[in-house]
């Protein structure tokens, strides 16, 4: 019951976000400090959700698991290589599954 | 035969081809959110409803995690707040008010804002927000739906390497904008990287993804990147576009 309260919070509020922008008065978006800092910002959480879910470990530690940051890396080669977005991650996918598969 | 001249309008052929290929990208949602814990119900709950999916795979990361779920709320918050500044430019592009408003303010994301910035007027604009959105959304649950019930049905998550499913995904997001955009971008995502990873062994799930966001504070030195912001220069419309699709 929690967890259903806290998704339709959640939900709630990504809403709310999107309309306050469809919303609010048009000169929010001279201000270039809230412009640059909100362009900023999904960078610094995407690299940070990076970091934590490849090298998450039990509970709060970090580890390191082979076969999960090679399923990483080839998310990285295929996006070198321009690979469509489903592709990057069924390459990731199915890298960690054969290594683990491998005995990794 | 309208919809024949429809479907070879470039607006319709962008916004197809972006709709179903994110919209199956729902399929990794689906079997995220069942791995982390989440019921299909709620998977789906979470495509038709919260609509931004970095902010949703943020959400069931820190539940996966055994995370505070008011931290993972504010993640995700955080994490859609970009789409308020989607919102604002989008608004004087589609010219919608009243109930319109409020219905199209569910679709803005990455994806349809993409779409809709780069058409030259505002008829191909509300054509290809809607199109996208709609294609889009739809592709998006029913795959979050299929992704869900298979994933439930597996015993052993870590076998099918799904544990890489969620990296991978952020990174197909941040990619593009790493790519094409300065230093700076690469140092904000570095220093990002750096605070979660220096914070994760002492604080609870999902505060150190938090904490990363002042790294989004070095964006405020130094000059004013080239970038023209509004959706009314139109010259660097494409280069613009390719840079939104990842954010």
């Amino acid at each position: 019951m929690t967890l259903w309260i806290a998704l339709i919070a959640t939900a709630a509020g990504c809403y709310l976000l999107k309309y306050a922008g469809m919303a609010a008065p048009r000169r929010l978006l001279d201000n270039p400090w809230l412009r640059r800092f909100a362009v900023a910002v999904p960078v610094a959480l995407l690299a940070a959700l990076i970091t934590v879910e490849a090298l998450r470990g039990e509970g709060q530690a970090l580890a390191w698991d082979t076969a999960r940051m090679a399923g990483v890396g080839a998310a990285v080669l295929a996006l070198m290589l321009r690979a469509p977005f489903l592709v990057v991650v069924v390459a990731a996918a199915a890298t960690t599954a054969a290594l683990r598969a491998l005995g990794l | 035969m309208k919809i024949l001249s429809q479907l070879r309008s470039p607006a319709v052929r962008d916004s197809l081809g972006i709709g179903v290929a994110v919209g199956a990208a729902g399929l990794a949602f689906g079997t995220a959110a069942v791995a982390a814990g989440l019921s299909p119900a709620q998977s789906v709950f979470l495509s038709l409803f919260m609509f931004t999916g970095a902010s949703q795979f943020a959400l069931v990361g820190v539940i996966a995690g055994g995370g505070n779920l008011v931290a993972g709320a504010l993640g995700a918050l955080l994490l859609g707040a970009r789409n308020t500044l989607y919102g604002l430019r989008l608004a004087d592009v589609l010219g919608w008010r009243g109930v319109r408003r409020a219905l199209a303010a569910h679709g803005v994301i990455d994806e349809t804002t993409a779409v809709t910035l780069v058409q030259p007027d505002r008829e191909s604009a509300r054509t290809a927000f809607v199109t996208t959105y709609v294609v889009l959304g739809t592709f998006w649950v029913a795959s979050t739906l299929v992704g869900a019930l298979a994933t439930e049905r597996v015993s052993d998550v870590g076998a099918f390497g799904l544990d890489a499913v969620g990296p991978a995904i952020f990174l197909g997001l941040l990619w593009p904008r790493l790519r094409d955009e300065g230093g700076r971008t690469r140092l904000t995502a570095l220093l990002g990287a750096g605070i979660a990873l220096t914070t994760t062994p002492f604080l609870p799930p999902g505060v150190p993804v938090l904490l990363a966001a002042a790294a989004g504070l070095i964006a405020l030195f130094g000059p004013e990147p080239g970038h023209a912001r509004p959706a009314e220069r139109r010259p660097d419309a494409a280069e613009e576009r390719n840079e939104e699709v990842g954010s």
